[in-house]
């Protein structure tokens, strides 16, 4: 066993099982005093179980978990968080009608006979957020905030319990790269403090800029620990998924692409189409086979695109032409009737039906397209549910699993079966990569090219620009709200969507 | 895309905690009819008389028969409240519009002139006009569901009032007395309604794809519209069902009394109904739903009733029983208690 002096937080040999799974075992795990260290690994390779057991959500099978060399059995968040360890999760969990000040606050106000002292409390919470280097108007309601603001706030609740290891769990995923950056500078802050901080993410990228050391599981196993910088990426990748990296991303040879892209009829053509308050009026053409991508920065207008074309959204200026006549929808209904098939950006909130089955979730849309009456027999349907459960690779015990119990890549496997059990002619897939592990994020990146060979026209919306230069036929850039301009071919790469997103704008 | 399905074996099933779990329509009976049994049983040991039956004139009579026909009047609600619970929503106008039905109904059977079916038709019809009223403002406004239907739930007794011109109106025809009091092959009439009305519910929501909308909107509104499901129709006419289930028990119930009592037909029952759809496994945050859980819970509240009168419990202090074991039933139904009850037992169980 080594002998650290500097490890603040200690695990050996910690398991967990919940019935049929092993979810941990044998993991050991060392953070030390003034140090990043990112915990990576596919969905289910139990890094949320460490986490979870490490705050006390669930309690340890086995194994020593020990801070500042003291043995300790946190039973809940909140006895973790009087250890010394606090948790900032993916999705923001504060209270947006509140304040700020009453967020970072909450459960701990300054009280005096039982009644809140107001005034103590906008000055505890200024200091709190001070220590980020963060000065905003305590007051302010919290959902007026940005998501950026409102990540820093968690925060900076999470450190007000003296915490000495703060955990991050996908802290980034909702941010676009300059707030990105602004975390960042706040972690090193607190790096230098001398606080231990654990980081969940799934982009390598920021894994690199930021952790100093790596710590790899898989299946629930400990793979290795790692120094960032003496651990090449492709590396980091194989030891995550267990395979090589060339068999996941094949590249596409973009001669074949350019050549098509010049005889490929119109599908769905946008003629200075918008929206006030939600996307400058744009043109936009999306051909037949042709995989189009969406790429800007947080909050550039992609999904608000996707909304207009798919009818969550009414179109106010401007046209929409599909098949090279004048359409408008008024509801998703009336889009999914003309072949469109839209998946949300938000899986959880926008997109899967948590408590029905896999089954309901996949025939959902197809049995709304075909209206009530004409009931999709339940022998039908198990033949569809089984086909795409085969066809896309859907882990599941059956087809009878309630979606709710689904990793984040089958949960997004079963919304691309529901829509493509429709036979879409149109694909928007917003986001359709974002928390979910690498392996399935290959799997549907795959799959959304071979789609575009058999004819379908994808509209790809993604943060990773990686994915857009690699799967895309063309891509339509956006900043603030409005289309900046457009590559095709050849002249896709990262660097050139950079440059469009970050060019002067011509008016 | 045959290339995308080899590239994983699959990895082990996420979550093992709910592996086995899988939910089938019988599951949901388990815990409704366990108490159902329970309640039985205590009558069995404590309440003498309780299954007594006998067969008079070719009609079977005795307590269980009685709490059958009573509690038709539960399980006819139970079912159009379930769906609407079941879409996220709640009806609390069912009582108004039992009195609104029975007092149209009793108005039309003294007119001379009015054929029998179009009485019937006509009570039912008020009483769906009623849910269609909810259902606009649910499904085409938005208003909240509970404000929306409490709306009808106030207003509907003043319309009753005005359709009766505040009186008691009775009845004699044998044609609608019938409803509430007839037999028909040695049960009660309203028995054999709740039955036929299970039948049908059970029929329109899981023959069509009715009922995976009901349960797609109440579990998550916003990724149902997306998927291309008319959230707005499909609330609307869970409430149009709703008020014709109304309808039917207020039929009933003025049949059932030979007069129309705008003041005190169907008075609390929509507590009584919510309450059985819940007995009965439907959680009130929308969702599954289960027909047949409700109607077992509707015979259960009204076993409960029953009980109670017949252990001499005075009507005025009956409800605080009757609220104990409801809250039993709701307690042995909630996970987190399950959990903790379960948790006890290890603990005793391991020492």
């Amino acid at each position: 066993m080594e002998n650290d002096s500097k490890a603040l937080l200690e695990i050996r040999g910690l398991a967990k099982s919940f019935p049929g799974v092993k979810a941990l075992q044998g993991v050991d795990f060392t953070v030390r005093r003034g140090e990043v260290h990112a915990l990576m690994g596919e969905n289910g390779a139990g890094k949320s179980t460490l986490i979870k057991v490490l705050t006390g959500v669930h309690s340890r099978d086995a194994g020593v978990v020990r801070l500042d060399g003291a043995e300790i059995r946190p039973t809940s968040p909140k006895s973790a968080e009087g250890f010394g360890i606090s948790t900032v999760y993916q999705e923001v969990n504060l209270i947006p009608q509140l304040s700020v000040a009453e967020n970072i606050c909450l459960g701990r106000q300054p009280t005096r006979l039982g009644f809140i002292r107001w005034g103590a409390m906008a000055r505890h919470a200024e200091a709190a957020l001070a220590r980020l280097d963060l000065k905003l108007d305590v007051k302010k309601q919290l959902s007026a905030c940005s998501i950026a603001i409102q990540q820093m706030v968690a925060i900076a609740r999470a450190l007000d319990v003296s915490a000495k290891l703060l955990i991050l769990d996908e802290p980034t995923s909702s941010l676009d790269e300059n707030e990105v950056e602004e975390l960042f500078n706040v972690i090193r802050k607190l790096r230098a403090e001398g606080l231990g901080i654990v980081i969940v993410t799934h982009f390598l990228d920021q894994v690199y800029a930021i952790a100093d050391r790596i710590t790899v599981l898989r299946d629930g196993q400990l793979v290795g620990e790692y120094e960032a910088a003496k651990l090449p990426r492709m590396e980091l990748v194989t030891r995550m998924i267990g395979k090589e990296l060339s068999q996941l991303a094949p590249k596409q040879s973009t001669d074949a692409v350019e050549t098509a892209a010049h005889e490929r009829e119109p599908f769905v053509e946008f003629i200075q189409c918008g929206r006030a308050g939600s996307i400058a009026p744009m043109d936009l053409t999306i051909g037949k086979g042709e995989i189009v991508g969406l790429a800007g920065l947080l909050g550039s207008g992609r999904t608000e695109t996707a909304r207009l074309m798919f009818g969550i959204d009414r179109i106010q200026t401007g046209e929409m032409l599909v098949d090279g006549k004048a359409t408008s929808f008024k509801t998703p209904g009336q889009a999914i009737r003309a072949g469109f098939a839209f998946t949300p950006e938000n899986r959880k909130s926008d997109g899967i039906i948590p408590h029905l089955s896999i089954r309901e979730n996949i025939v959902l849309a197809l049995q709304a397209r075909q209206g009530v009456a004409r009931a999709i027999s339940r022998k039908q349907q198990d033949e569809i549910v089984e086909k795409f459960i085969k066809v896309l690779g859907i882990s599941t015990p059956g087809p009878e699993q309630l979606v709710m119990n689904l990793s984040g890549g089958n949960q997004q496997k079963v919304l691309l079966a529901r829509w493509l059990a429709t036979q879409p002619r149109l694909l928007i897939l917003d986001e359709p990569t974002r928390g979910i592990d690498v392996g399935a994020k290959a799997e549907i990146l795959k799959l959304v090219q071979s789609l575009g060979k058999e004819g379908l026209s994808v509209l790809f919306i993604s943060s990773e620009l990686e994915e857009v230069v690699r799967y895309c036929d063309r891509v339509a850039v956006l900043r603030d709200r409005a289309k900046v301009g457009e590559l095709a071919g050849k002249q896709i790469s990262e660097e050139a969507i950079m440059h469009t997103i970050a060019a002067p704008q011509t008016k | 895309m045959s290339t995308a399905a080899t590239t994983t074996a699959p990895p082990p099933a996420p979550s093992g905690r709910f592996q086995r779990r899988e939910i089938r329509w019988w599951t949901s009976l388990l815990w409704p009819v366990a108490g159902l049994a329970l309640l039985l049983l205590f009558n069995l040991l404590f309440t003498p008389g309780f299954f007594h039956l006998e067969v008079r004139d070719g009609h079977l009579y005795g307590v269980l028969i009685d709490i059958l026909n009573h509690g038709s009047k539960v399980m006819l609600l139970s079912l159009g409240m379930a769906v609407v619970i079941a879409t996220g929503g709640v009806d609390l106008s069912v009582g108004a519009v039992m009195a609104i039905a029975g007092a149209v109904a009793a108005q039309l059977i003294n007119r001379p002139n009015v054929p029998f079916p179009a009485v019937i038709a006509l009570g039912l019809g008020v009483a769906v006009l009623a849910g269609c009223w909810n259902g606009v403002l649910v499904g085409v406004f938005n208003v909240q569901p509970i404000v929306a239907t409490l709306i009808l739930m106030v207003a509907g007794r003043g319309v009753a009032q005005l359709i009766t011109d505040g009186q008691i109106i009775t009845f004699t025809d044998p044609r609608l007395t019938y409803v509430g009091n007839g037999d028909f092959i040695g049960l009660p009439f309203p028995v054999w309604l709740s039955l036929g009305m299970l039948a049908i519910t059970a029929l329109l929501t899981r023959k069509t794809a009715v009922g995976l909308f009901i349960e797609s909107v109440g579990d998550n509104q916003t990724a149902s519209t997306y998927s291309g499901v008319r959230a707005g129709r499909v609330k609307f006419l869970v409430y149009a069902f709703c008020g014709l289930c109304a309808g039917l028990a207020g039929l009933v119930e003025a049949s059932n009394i030979k007069c129309a009592d705008a003041n005190h037909a169907g008075l609390f029952l929509e507590l009584d109904a919510i309450l059985a759809v819940v007995v009965g496994g439907t959680p009130l945050t929308g969702g599954r739903f289960y027909l047949g859980g409700a109607i077992v819970g509707g015979l259960f509240i009204q076993t409960l009733t029953t009980t109670m009168y017949m252990q001499n419990v005075s009507a005025d202090v009956a409800p605080v029983p009757k609220a104990l074991v409801i809250l039993i039933v709701c307690l042995l139904q909630a996970p987190v208690f399950r959990r903790k009850m379960v948790a006890v037992f290890r603990k005793k169980g391991a020492t």
